[in-house]
């Protein structure tokens, strides 16, 4: 087991380059993932780590080494693929036995490894089949079971839940984060799935564009978002976004006019800011209410989800653009009713207008 | 059944019969004729009077034509074999290793079976003399491969290009070279194309006649469409047709085997691949 420390990775498709300078250490046994929008690097960077694509510039270390010109098989590591990649023709014990037999191992060690991975990850029935005969969950356990065999230093898994239906995800799911505290091993995860990356994640990896653009634990992003990207890519629904305009700042809050008429002074270290900035203060819907006060936007509902559990409003304000507020149980609420949102000022985010945040002084 | 139904079926069946006959009846005369001799073969008729195998011994008999059959044997599996070797090797490196021109290198490797086969004859000829492979077998392959692989690399290399690329990369993740991937990974996938080009490869140089013909100058070495095509009567005038029947029969039959036997395989191993494994 252990830690992969990226520095400055670069990757280059020709003339265009696609991961712009990337920094990273991943700890041992740490259980990394890459979220992001589609097309912003994130599986690049895990082929790169992977070896599947050549580095254009940097370091890439495991274990110590730098393996920027390995193969993927001296890397240590062992991938899960989004399609599964099992060998059609061979059955499941053969599709696990085939990097080990690659690898010269004995048939009597092969034939133990492949059986204690096989019991681990209930295949032991299933040994005999070929792919074709088995389920989408079957599958995606034998491709796992293939990367457990061989021992690596660091598995790699790529989108590997999007090809299951909504219930097979969610056992997966713990299957593979129990597999992560069974192992002991370093993961590198990438998904698109924003529940993915906050249920089984150690510490999240925001990427956009090929940049970095923050590192940090599940709950750290969703408290302490580095910036408007982040904030707006982690949590469902997005949090809101409100045009707002500085009144009066200090390290201690900033007060910003809202739209409608009201005033809000935010908990946020506003030190960089001053009187008349254009900026944005987020509030994500779960934090918002109906309520009354200076602290409140007046608006129109214009459309209500009930989801059970709770229910979302969507409120037209008077800036023309719609709030997202997400209340509890299933509140007596009617399209077209008048409603006044109250904002709490320890649960604003502000964001100047380069986008980076305001450090929130509540927790 | 209503009156539309029948008349459908009766169209369908017949339009069967008329593509059956057109298909089978050429060889079917080649057998009767192949049973006659002397002026009876100028007669037409459509049954079998009577089963006399004299001009299949006679075949044998006047000419070393078991020679042949093996000389064609020998020429024909071994330009499959070198053609299917070459073919793989050269449709992972076009199908899967993205390299400059590859694209042209593909069009060239297509027009190349472009040229008719008279037109590369001359230039032929001089390098087999060259190589001092003329009059013997190792010249015919070499010389029959310029028929069958642009085919076979030009199929086989679509056929990879539709391979996932995951599973090559999960082999290479698992520690295999490109050789292991092609020999362990992509060939079981890939047999059914192979055995439709192979046994396209095989007909083509079982079947060739003017390379064989050119490049060969006794009788010990010919492949079998020349043997046959030099089959000489007792006089100059006479063409022994009965001989001849004979003979193309004999030839024939092995390629209709063959593809009777692959052909299930080939639609087997066709639906099989079909759905995503």
């Amino acid at each position: 087991m252990a830690e992969v420390i990226l520095k400055d990775i670069r990757k280059a498709f020709g003339r265009i380059e696609t991961i712009h300078g990337v920094n990273l250490s991943i700890l041992n046994k740490e259980f990394v993932v890459f979220v992001g929008p589609s097309g912003c690097g994130k599986s690049t960077l895990l082929r790169l780590i992977a070896g599947l694509e050549d580095i254009s510039a940097g370091d890439l270390l495991i274990d110590g080494t730098r393996v920027n010109e390995k193969t993927p098989k001296d890397r240590g590591i062992a991938m899960v693929f989004q399609s599964y990649a099992l060998y059609p023709h061979m059955t499941v014990y053969e599709n696990m036995a085939f990097g080990l037999e690659l690898a010269k191992t004995s048939k009597e060690t092969v034939d133990s490894k492949v059986r204690g991975a096989a019991k681990i990850l209930e295949l032991t029935p299933l040994l005999d089949r070929l792919p074709k005969q088995l389920s989408g969950g079957q599958r995606q356990r034998v491709a796992i079971g293939r990367a457990i065999v061989r021992e690596p230093k660091v598995f790699l898994f790529d989108e590997p839940l999007s090809n299951l239906d909504a219930a097979l995800r969610v056992q997966m799911r713990i299957e593979i984060a129990k597999l992560h505290s069974d192992m002991g091993a370093t993961m590198v995860y990438v998904t698109h799935d924003q529940v993915e990356a906050m249920t089984l994640a150690d510490k999240i990896v925001v990427l956009n564009s090929g940049n970095v653009e923050q590192v940090g634990a599940p709950l750290e992003l969703y408290h302490h978002p580095k910036n408007l990207f982040v904030a707006g890519f982690i949590g469902s629904p997005q949090m809101n976004f409100i045009d707002a305009e500085v009144l009066a700042a200090d390290a201690g809050g900033v007060k910003v006019a809202l739209p409608g008429g009201g005033s809000i002074v935010a908990k946020v270290a506003g030190g960089a800011l001053h009187a008349k900035d254009k900026v944005k203060l987020g509030v994500r819907p779960e934090h918002l209410g109906p309520g009354s006060g200076e602290a409140t936007i007046p608006g129109n509902i214009e459309f209500v989800e009930e989801l059970g559990e709770s229910h979302l409003l969507y409120v037209r304000t008077p800036d023309k653009k719609m709030l997202t507020v997400r209340a509890s149980g299933d509140a007596p609420v009617e399209t077209s009713q008048s409603i006044s949102v109250a904002i709490p000022p320890e649960a604003c985010h502000v964001f100047a207008a380069d986008g980076s945040a305001c450090r929130r002084l509540a927790a | 059944m209503n009156p539309l139904k029948l008349l459908k079926a009766i169209g369908f069946w017949l339009l069967v019969v008329v593509i059956v006959v057109y298909a089978v009846f050429p060889f079917y005369y080649a057998i009767l004729s192949s049973m006659r001799s002397g002026s009876a073969l100028f007669q037409v008729v459509l049954l079998p009077e009577h089963f006399d195998f004299s001009n299949y011994i006679a075949v044998f008999a006047e000419q070393p034509f078991a020679r042949n059959i093996l000389n064609s044997v020998i020429v024909a599996v071994s330009v499959v074999a070198v053609s299917l070797f070459l073919g793989v090797t050269a449709a992972y490196a076009l199908g899967r290793v993205s390299f400059r021109g590859r694209g042209a290198l593909l069009l060239m490797i297509l027009a190349v079976s472009m040229f008719p086969q008279v037109a590369v004859l001359s230039g032929m000829f001089e390098l087999i003399r060259r190589l001092g492979l003329y009059n013997s077998l190792p010249g015919l392959i070499l010389a029959n491969l310029i028929l069958t692989l642009p085919f076979t690399v030009w199929v086989l290399t679509t056929f990879m290009r539709e391979l996932p690329k995951e599973l090559e990369e999960a082999a290479f993740v698992d520690g295999a070279s490109p050789w292991i991937v092609v020999r362990r990974v992509f060939l079981p996938l890939m047999w059914p194309a192979l055995v439709t080009t192979g046994l396209l490869a095989f007909i083509a140089a079982w079947n060739e006649f003017l390379f064989a013909l050119t490049f060969t100058l006794s009788n010990e070495q010919r492949t079998v469409p020349v043997a046959i095509a030099l089959i000489t009567g007792a006089s100059q005038h006479e063409l022994p047709w009965g001989n001849i029947m004979a003979a193309s029969v004999i030839v024939t039959l092995p390629l209709v085997v063959l593809v009777l036997i692959f052909q299930r395989k080939i639609v087997a191993g066709l639906t099989a691949g079909a759905v995503k494994g």
